[in-house]
């Protein structure tokens, strides 16, 4: 009894492990197939990988596309750890009714759907565009300002500063440190791990984003990658290995952080909802 | 003597806190700003554009019509209706799955746990529009899961996942369940990590079997954690956009569109109407607001 039913353990969870792995394996095999051998439904890795490549460079402006992710990316996570650690830190260091009341109508914020706000954004970036170009539509300002404050990260933020000791606090008050210095000098070192856990989730989510850039980012010179592979894979004959390699490319970044990093990013996310 | 010192410096920061009333202040005034601007602005313009026509910027108060027009429309009630099937089929399967996948994964004398847990999480790195293209390679005509079903002889004929109504909506659901379930499942395992092994050991010895310890124990103590993974799992659903986009472009024949799909279509693929499309948008935000009301009432009637 004991022994079967850990059997269909094994066997349900190898299951569901290799439909999750799947769709990886086949992107990864493909790449190296031509788009020929991939409609067939060749499961062995082939020799095209490299032919692949150069298609992708020739048809595409892969480099561009990277760079404006990476660009993009990294800004928006930097800035975004600033703000919200600021911010949580704030609201948890210097906590008083009339911020509790501020931290609640900022969490209601996570409620908006994205859908409810894409027009007026659209229409603000839109109305800004004559006067101040570099943060009007088609920049990669316009990309990073609505999204780079979450009441989310805010909220992970100040959760996780209740367990920052307060002790640190006062020897850094005793020691004359300003309000900032402490935030800047003891702080900061103090919750590297919060740092990256956040760091990770902002990134993924940034190297990630679709429908935003693709209302505001309008010509090839500023698409990002998922612009550049949603593209790739709207045409009649599609040359899959070439698409295939693209996806790989485009998924390597978030793929190695969440590999490297696995244990902030589980941290980051259950600490959430602790 | 301990406690006495533990006192003292939390009494005078809460002294120097009160001196400094905008140093406060200056820690979170970005942010209150930033999310004023890009969050409770937008949403504003929103509603005030919802009571407005025209086409691009030229819009002007029409009352009521927008609204009006809502139930008059059946691209609109087909978009509702396809998300609300997306939601009531694919939410619940997924958090059962994950709630179940979990609890296999708790056992503490299960091998490869490590590998189990990474495989199943692994789709969560996955850019949403990445995995999109890939499904829609997998499922199209002739893509590799009818060629292994045909070969399987578990069909006769190719299914016809993407052109298909039926099949198509299918296949969405299958995408996000993929997608999704690794990721609903890290936060029950972290909650079960927090239940005490004894409760367990006292049910087995009153002879529970492990149904009824999965329905009794497990599921009542990790209500808090599924409560905010189905709301979140909910509002995500109410905002499908970039699957449905990337696999079937809402076809065929509108069967897969969502509402944020075509609220995407209103404002820039058809004609510019920004003020209906405000208006269908706002549909969105009642729903979450409703549904949310909704479960928090319905987890809170079975706490009592």
């Amino acid at each position: 009894m004991a022994k079967s039913k850990r059997f269909f353990t094994y066997l349900f969870l190898g299951i569901i492990a290799f439909v999750s792995i799947f769709p990886f394996a086949w992107m990864v095999i493909s790449a190296t197939n031509q788009s020929v051998d991939v409609t067939k439904g060749r499961l062995l890795p082939g020799s095209h990988l490299l032919e692949n490549f150069r298609n992708l460079l020739e048809t595409t402006d892969l480099q561009q596309s990277l760079l404006n992710s990476a660009k993009i990316s990294i800004t928006t996570t930097i800035l975004a750890l600033l703000i919200a650690s600021l911010a949580g830190y704030g609201f948890e260091v210097f906590r008083s009714r009339t911020k509790d009341i501020v931290f609640n109508i900022l969490l209601v914020s996570m409620m908006i759907p994205f859908a409810a706000m894409m027009v007026p954004l659209y229409r603000m970036f839109a109305s800004i565009s004559n006067t101040v170009p570099w943060l009007g539509i088609d920049t990669m300002a316009s990309v990073i300002l609505p999204t780079v404050t979450t009441a989310f990260l805010i909220f992970f933020f100040r959760q996780s500063t209740k367990m920052f000791p307060k002790e640190l606090l006062e020897a850094g008050r005793i020691d004359g440190l300003s309000e900032l210095g402490i935030f800047l000098r003891i702080y900061l070192p103090t919750m590297r791990t919060t740092y990256a856990a956040g760091a990770i989730i902002t990134f993924m989510s940034s190297w990630n984003n679709y429908l935003w850039p693709l209302i505001v980012l309008q010509t090839p010179e500023t698409k990002t990658m998922p612009l550049l592979i949603s593209n790739l894979g709207s045409g009649y004959a599609p040359d899959y290995g070439m698409i295939l390699i693209a996806i790989v490319i485009g998924t390597l970044p978030t793929a190695l952080v969440f590999f490297l990093m696995q244990k902030q990013f589980v941290a980051g996310m259950t600490g959430s909802v602790k | 003597m301990k406690g006495v010192g533990e006192v003292k410096p939390v009494r005078s920061s809460l002294n120097i806190r009160r001196r400094n009333i905008w140093t406060g202040w200056s820690f979170i005034l970005l942010s209150v700003v930033m999310i004023f601007i890009f969050y409770f602005y937008p949403m504003l313009q929103a509603l005030i554009m919802s009571f407005q026509t025209g086409t691009g910027s030229n819009l002007e108060f029409t009352g009521l019509s927008n609204y009006q027009r809502l139930f008059d429309d059946n691209m609109f009630i087909t978009a509702v209706t396809n998300t609300f099937i997306y939601l009531l089929v694919q939410v619940p399967v997924m958090i059962l799955l994950a709630l179940f996948i979990s609890v296999l994964l708790n056992d503490s004398k299960l091998k490869f746990k490590g590998f189990f847990r990474t495989a199943i999480f692994l789709p969560c790195v996955t850019s949403l529009v990445a995995y999109s293209v890939v499904f829609k390679y997998l499922f199209a005509g002739d893509g590799l899961v009818n060629t292994l079903l045909l070969k399987l002889q578990l069909i006769d004929a190719p299914i016809g996942w993407i052109t298909d109504p039926f099949w198509a909506k299918i296949t969405i659901i299958i995408a996000i369940t993929w997608r999704w379930t690794g990721y609903n499942m890290i936060f029950y395992l972290s909650a079960l990590q927090n239940i005490d092994v004894s409760i367990y050991e006292a049910a087995r010895i009153d002879g529970a079997s492990a149904p009824r310890q999965f329905f009794g124990i497990t599921v009542p103590l990790l209500k808090p954690i599924i409560l905010f993974t189905s709301i979140t799992s909910t509002i995500g659903t109410l905002q499908l956009f970039d699957e449905v986009m990337n696999i079937t472009k809402g076809g065929p024949g509108n069967a897969t569109l969502t509402i944020s799909q075509y609220i995407y279509n209103l404002s820039f693929k058809y004609s510019a109407d920004f003020g209906y499309a405000a208006t269908v948008s706002y549909s969105i935000v009642i729903m979450i607001v409703l549904l949310s009301f909704l479960q928090f009432k319905v987890a809170g009637d079975k706490n009592g």
